[in-house]
């Protein structure tokens, strides 16, 4: 399974961020092997439209489960569109929350989780 | 700065004196209106379209309400191949391309219609979305036009840009630009002749203030300060204007009637008629500065 976790650095023992649209990079992994490639967040410093942005990318990438803090409306609703699974209010590190993600404890989520704009402030 | 505009038999002059402050609260409308009353012919634009109240003041005869709309991308998906060409192009992100799907979030978009240009499949057409409605009315000799945003709309500029549209030539057209140095206010003062900046003579005041003297140096327009409730601060705002270089061109002390006058949608010219002077005066001084 194609996973996507929001990270604030480039590799698994990175921390995760908990914002998606302005997330610093996008740890891409395979949920069974580990292998991963990391993607520099090119939205970071958009004006706005970022959470639309980023989940276009999480299309382009064919992710099929994001795994973030927190998703506002435009994001949500760009990641329904495109059929992505959409897991909120995770923490530690990108490695934990594979492997968390593995034991089936996390539950993908039917609505956005803040209100647009929330990562700008 | 716009061209000069005379009227070869009337020698009467188009001009486009816009009012604004940093903040909101300063008395930006109280000026405005006032300064309509006093001249008496006039033609008041109220660009504070998130919240339009000039019109308390003015009580105009509205004779003519018309919507305001932006063109929207609507996206025909049997003629699309999801390149993703058009959210590309769109600098304001309002456009995500995906597999099989294209969203287009109505409310970032600003109708600026690059993606219907660069869309090689021609699968985009433009629809009007409304995001509110321009209002023009009288009062006696003084005319009004007025702009109001619908509710949660963010599409501030173009509604601005609709009503500048109606700018009167041969006339003097009073601006009522919104608080702040958003684009929005950017958008309401560009090409005026003059900008009036309401101030009190506060710390924040002040802060807000030195915001607003960048963007209109930015944009090579003249302006000068009025400081309302004058005698209700410090004497900072003073003191950076005479090191600026900026002319205060007139002072509005506290009194409790202009407050009173204002919290019953009078104007002070009402209340306090010594004041009718006062602002005829602050007017040539204003066309003074102007030509
Ligand atoms: S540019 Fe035209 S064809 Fe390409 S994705 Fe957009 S709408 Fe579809
Ligand atoms: S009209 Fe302009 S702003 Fe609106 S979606 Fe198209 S490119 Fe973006």
């Amino acid at each position: 399974m194609k996973l996507c976790i929001t990270s604030q650095g480039d590799n698994l023992e990175s921390q995760i961020d908990t914002r998606f649209g302005r997330c610093q990079y996008f740890i891409i992994a395979d949920s069974e092997t580990l292998e991963f490639e990391a993607v520099k967040n090119p939205n970071i410093d958009g004006m706005g439209g970022v959470g639309i942005q980023s989940g276009q990318l999480m299309s382009e990438k064919e992710v099929k489960v994001v795994l973030t803090g927190n998703v506002g409306p435009n994001a949500f609703q760009t990641l329904q569109a495109a059929k992505v699974d959409i897991i909120t209010g995770i923490s530690g590190t990108v490695k934990e929350v594979i492997e968390k993600y593995k034991t089936g404890e996390l539950k993908p989520v039917e609505k956005p989780s803040v209100d647009s704009n929330f990562g700008k402030k | 700065m716009t061209p000069r505009l005379f009227d070869s038999k009337t020698l009467l002059l188009t001009m486009i004196i816009s009012i604004a402050s940093g903040k909101g609260g300063t008395g930006k409308t109280t000026v405005a209106t006032n300064l309509a009353f006093a001249i008496g012919k006039a033609h008041i634009l109220d660009c504070d379209v998130e919240e339009p109240n000039s019109h308390i003041f003015i009580k105009p005869e509205i004779t003519s309400k018309s919507p305001v709309y932006i063109p929207v991308p609507e996206i025909d998906k049997s003629k699309c191949d999801f390149c993703g060409k058009c959210a590309e192009v769109c600098a304001y992100k309002a456009i995500a391309v995906l597999k099989t799907d294209v969203l287009v979030f109505k409310e970032l978009c600003h109708g600026c219609g690059a993606c219907e240009y660069f869309c090689q499949k021609k699968a985009i057409k433009e629809v009007n979305r409304t995001i509110g409605y321009i209002e023009t009315g009288e009062k006696g000799d003084l005319l009004f036009t007025g702009g109001k945003l619908n509710i949660g709309e963010a599409m501030a500029a173009p509604l601005i840009k609709e009503v500048k549209n109606r700018v009167k030539l041969q006339m003097t057209n009073i601006i009522d630009a919104p608080p702040g140095t958003s684009c929005s206010m950017i958008e309401a003062v560009t090409a005026s002749d003059f900008c009036v900046l309401v101030t009190e003579p506060t710390p924040f005041g002040l802060n807000d203030m030195i915001l607003s003297v960048e963007v209109l140096r930015k944009l090579h327009i003249p302006f000068g300060v009025i400081i309302n409730r004058s005698d209700l601060g410090d004497d900072k705002t003073v003191t950076y204007c005479e090191k600026e270089n900026i002319p205060i061109i007139m002072k509005i002390p506290f009194d409790k009637n202009i407050a009173m006058a204002y919290s019953q949608g009078k104007s002070i010219i009402e209340a306090l008629p010594e004041y009718k002077q006062k602002f005829i005066a602050l007017y040539e001084d204003l066309k003074e500065r102007i030509e």
